[in-house]
């Protein structure tokens, strides 16, 4: 347990969960996640959860948290693939995971983050990241 | 599985640490997939267990939880798991059950949360006398 695979694929960091993390492993994640973004300059940051069996207030703050550090490092970020039963138990647990982009799987997800990044509002801020 | 008169206790787990949290949340939920529990009801109650075993590591360092397989009139079953700690106990419980309360700088969904995902929920605490928490799940 703890090792998640941080990978970095074109302009994009993808992190795909697949064990369940405790309290210590998600925090050790987020700090991995910027050192990540630190390195490569990454514009988008796409976290897959669909192996994630529940989502708590501590993890789904998290992630809330990371997307925001993410952002003002200058990375979008998109949570991708939570299922039905965690999505119907975060609502009822009263989470709001406010300002935080979603899309049903990677696929979308990769889609949304295109469309972010390209987005008319960043599109100045593009071209000064891709010189390293 | 042997029939019981109304609990039966099945599994304590000493809890500690975030590691042992975890090992809450997996005994729970395979005690409720083999029960026939939904999914659903599955997250959310593993999701309340690792609330509410969250908050014993935070508040009292460490606690137990104690799992019951329990049985209602026409033998309907139930999952009742007690929480309980020798921790610094809560002084005002109607405080500490309001959404967004919180002693320990996290979001103040613990208790709160955790009363919403179950169907029964109940808290006995005082000031230096720990707490115990139950909460239940029907079939």
């Amino acid at each position: 347990m703890g090792e998640v695979t941080i990978l970095n694929i074109g302009n994009n960091i993808i992190v795909p969960v697949q064990t369940e993390l405790h309290d210590e492993d998600a925090r050790q994640l987020q700090t991995d996640i910027l050192k990540k973004i630190e390195n490569t300059g990454a514009k988008g940051l796409l976290i897959d959860v669909s192996a994630v069996s529940i989502i708590d207030s501590f993890l789904g703050r998290l992630l809330v948290e990371t997307s925001k550090m993410a952002r003002l490092m200058g990375t979008e970020t998109v949570l991708v693939g939570m299922k039905k039963e965690v999505v119907l138990t975060l609502i009822q647990l009263g989470l709001q995971m406010k300002n935080l982009h979603t899309a049903l799987n990677i696929e979308d997800g990769l889609a949304l983050l295109e469309k972010m990044i390209t987005g008319p509002s960043l599109s100045r801020r593009k071209d000064e990241k891709f010189r390293k | 599985m042997k029939s019981s008169e109304n609990s039966n206790e099945c599994f304590e787990i000493l809890i500690s640490n975030y590691e042992d949290i975890i090992l809450a949340r997996q005994k729970v939920k395979s005690f409720m997939q083999k029960t026939g529990f939904s999914v659903l009801a599955q997250t959310r109650i593993v999701t309340a267990v690792s609330e509410l075993a969250r908050n014993i590591v935070v508040h009292a360092g460490q606690g137990k939880m104690s799992a019951y397989q329990i049985t209602k009139k026409r033998n309907r079953p139930g999952l009742k798991c007690v929480f309980k700690d020798q921790g610094p106990g809560i002084s005002n419980i109607d405080e500490a059950m309001k959404e967004g309360f919180s002693t320990s700088n996290s979001l103040g969904l613990g208790l709160s949360g955790a009363r919403k995902l179950c169907n029964e929920f109940h808290i006995e605490s005082a000031e230096k006398k720990g707490t115990t928490i139950s909460i239940v799940e029907w079939l």
